[in-house]
């Protein structure tokens, strides 16, 4: 029989908020313990929580990234359970009336654009980090009560790199839309994975087996690459799977069993008296409204429609932002963007990335770039004398025209004087102009390659290669090989 | 109206509270009573009222998103029954 996997994620993200989410603690990473910490999140008695109010903006900034309708009326629950990461034994979440809810992500998987539902996507808060000691456990709260994005997706996803894809995708747009950072190396981002398995085409879900805090996108994938063929053969032995909690061990490459449904927390959800609801104003939406960005898919695609740019060129302006920014600043004023691009993405970068400098630093305008494109369009200099040209001009800021003119490096493309540099290539390089003669014809490109030195790199490159075809061709014995 | 049954071994045992056989009958009873209480309100038609999460009319407490000084990590720590490297010290979770 053959099995399908049936795979929903929970995927947390730290909120990109300079406070934590009920106090003034720094929301901030690498603190040394317990001093990001005060009487709130540590959840000492008598305290009152107070919502950040840009941790409520940014919520409802993801819901909107990710399609989501936001309902006129939130509010916040305790979860109940007692665990030392929990001080207050209990988590500020939102439970049944989410600040978010039914969106969707549109993502490329596999050639095609894939969509998966977002249940919702609510506000909770995080909880202090363990470190475990040989018999004892250390806590620091610096971490909690920074406020979490929890999206929840439907269970939309069938195998290990399609959820690998959709978490990527997920943290694109949260990344573009300036909603958390998702530094995974920072543990911005953790996972709860829920699989089951079923034959392929039942309308019943199988068991459902949740595996808890990953950590990595490259986790869930190593982990549902695992799970999901044991899970099939349990059944193909015949045996049974009941939902139950796994852990996966990274440095094992398994996942191992923690907790049976009969032992499953109970939480016992009920509102946080400290809190009040939150009903988001037509006032507040449309600023929040004002603060959606374009999503990277649809920036790839408008990128590929726009300037007929190839797919991996888009995805690179998608990627580095400011980069794209640019690219569209320039691209906007000429009649060749994809030269453009190519000139970006070659040749800019890499002179960023050598000089260790940054687009705000840019010497020469984007004027310079249109300019060195139509030089080489226009045939006026070889691209090969462009790429001197453009050094020049990213370390000066000099004209491209100036830089040629004073240079002299205006392509060759006299006729007499092509010859006489053809005639001298000839005369120097017997051996390969024999083995021309004699049938190799990629003997040709070495002399060619001799012409272009022999002009600094300034002869018109296709023009040289037609008179020495001429030149050497009409003494051609042999066939071409 | 029948008494609502409260399973008190399993209610004390989320609530991490050790209950004599004593204390859970009396206990029990005592809950028991409560919820017969609050019952009570079943007798009320609240078919056309919203549900509402809390007792005082208010929505929308929010403060800015600023940074204020946070404890000082000897205070912070000051309450712990044991600490170590800047950590709160408990028992070993085990899960």
């Amino acid at each position: 029989m053959e099995y399908e996997a049936v795979i929903g994620l929970e995927t947390h993200v730290q909120l990109k908020t300079q406070s934590k989410m009920w106090c003034g603690c720094a929301n901030a990473f690498g603190a040394p313990p317990n001093t990001n910490v005060c009487p709130v999140c540590l959840g000492l008695p008598g305290v009152l929580p107070v919502a950040n109010d840009e941790a409520l903006r940014l919520t409802v900034l993801g819901g909107l990234l990710l399609n989501c309708r936001i309902p006129s009326f939130a509010k916040f629950d305790r979860k109940n359970y007692f665990y030392p990461d929990v001080s207050k034994n209990y988590q500020i979440t939102q439970y049944d009336r989410p600040s978010t809810t039914e969106g969707h992500l549109d993502f490329e998987f596999e050639g095609a654009i894939r969509r998966v539902r977002i249940t919702r996507a609510h506000l909770e808060e995080d909880v202090g980090k363990s470190f475990h000691f040989e018999r004892t456990s250390g806590i620091d709260f610096n971490r909690a009560g920074v406020p979490l994005l929890e999206i929840v997706s439907e269970p939309d996803l069938a195998s290990a790199d399609m959820a690998y894809a959709y978490l990527n995708a997920l943290k694109d747009v949260l990344v573009y839309g300036g909603v958390s950072d998702c530094d995974m190396e920072k543990g911005m981002v953790r996972c709860d994975v829920n699989v089951s398995v079923r034959p392929r085409g039942a309308a019943d879900l199988g068991a459902k087996i949740e595996i808890k805090n990953m950590n990595s996108f490259s986790g869930v994938r190593r982990a549902l690459a695992y799970e999901i063929p044991r899970q099939i053969a349990v059944l193909e032995r015949g045996g049974m799977l009941v939902q139950s909690t796994r852990r996966w061990d990274d440095a094992a490459g398994i996942t191992e069993e923690m907790r049976t449904k009969e032992d499953a927390h109970d939480y016992r959800y009920f509102p946080d008296p400290d809190l009040m609801a939150f009903e988001p104003t037509e006032s507040w939406l449309d600023e929040v409204r004002g603060r959606v960005v374009e999503l990277p898919l649809a920036r790839k695609q408008r990128f590929m429609r726009d300037y007929q740019l190839p797919a991996a060129d888009a995805q690179t302006f998608v990627d580095d932002v400011a980069l794209g920014a640019y690219f569209e600043g320039v691209a906007g004023q000429t009649r060749n963007p994809k030269a453009i691009a190519n000139w970006v993405i070659n040749n800019l970068r890499a002179h960023l990335a050598e000089s260790q400098t940054t687009l705000a630093d840019l010497r020469f305008r984007p004027a310079h770039l249109i300019e060195l494109v139509e030089l080489i369009d226009s045939g006026r200099i070889s691209s090969r004398i462009a790429q001197d040209v453009f050094a020049e001009f990213f370390a000066t800021g000099e004209s491209p025209a100036a830089i040629v003119q004073r240079k002299g490096l205006s392509q060759v493309s006299d006729a007499g004087a092509l010859e006489a540099l053809c005639d001298e290539a000839i005369a120097a390089n017997p051996g390969p102009v024999a083995d021309y003669r004699a049938g190799k014809s990629a003997a040709l490109n070495f002399i060619k390659g001799q012409v272009m030195r022999l002009s600094k790199g300034k002869a018109n490159p296709a023009m040289a290669g037609e008179i020495l075809e001429r030149k050497l061709g009409g003494n051609r014995s042999g066939t071409r090989a | 109206m029948s008494a609502p049954h409260i399973d008190i071994h399993r209610i004390a045992g989320l609530a991490r509270l050790e209950l004599s056989p004593d204390e859970e009958s009396r206990l029990g009873a005592e809950l028991s009573n409560v919820l017969d209480y609050i019952k009570l309100l079943e007798e009320v038609d609240v078919r056309a009222v919203e549900p509402m999460a809390h007792a005082v009319p208010h929505s929308n407490v929010v403060r800015a998103d600023a940074v204020r000084p946070s404890l000082s990590h000897a205070d912070a720590l000051s309450q712990a029954p044991s600490q170590s490297n800047g950590l709160f010290i408990v028992p070993r979770i085990v899960e």
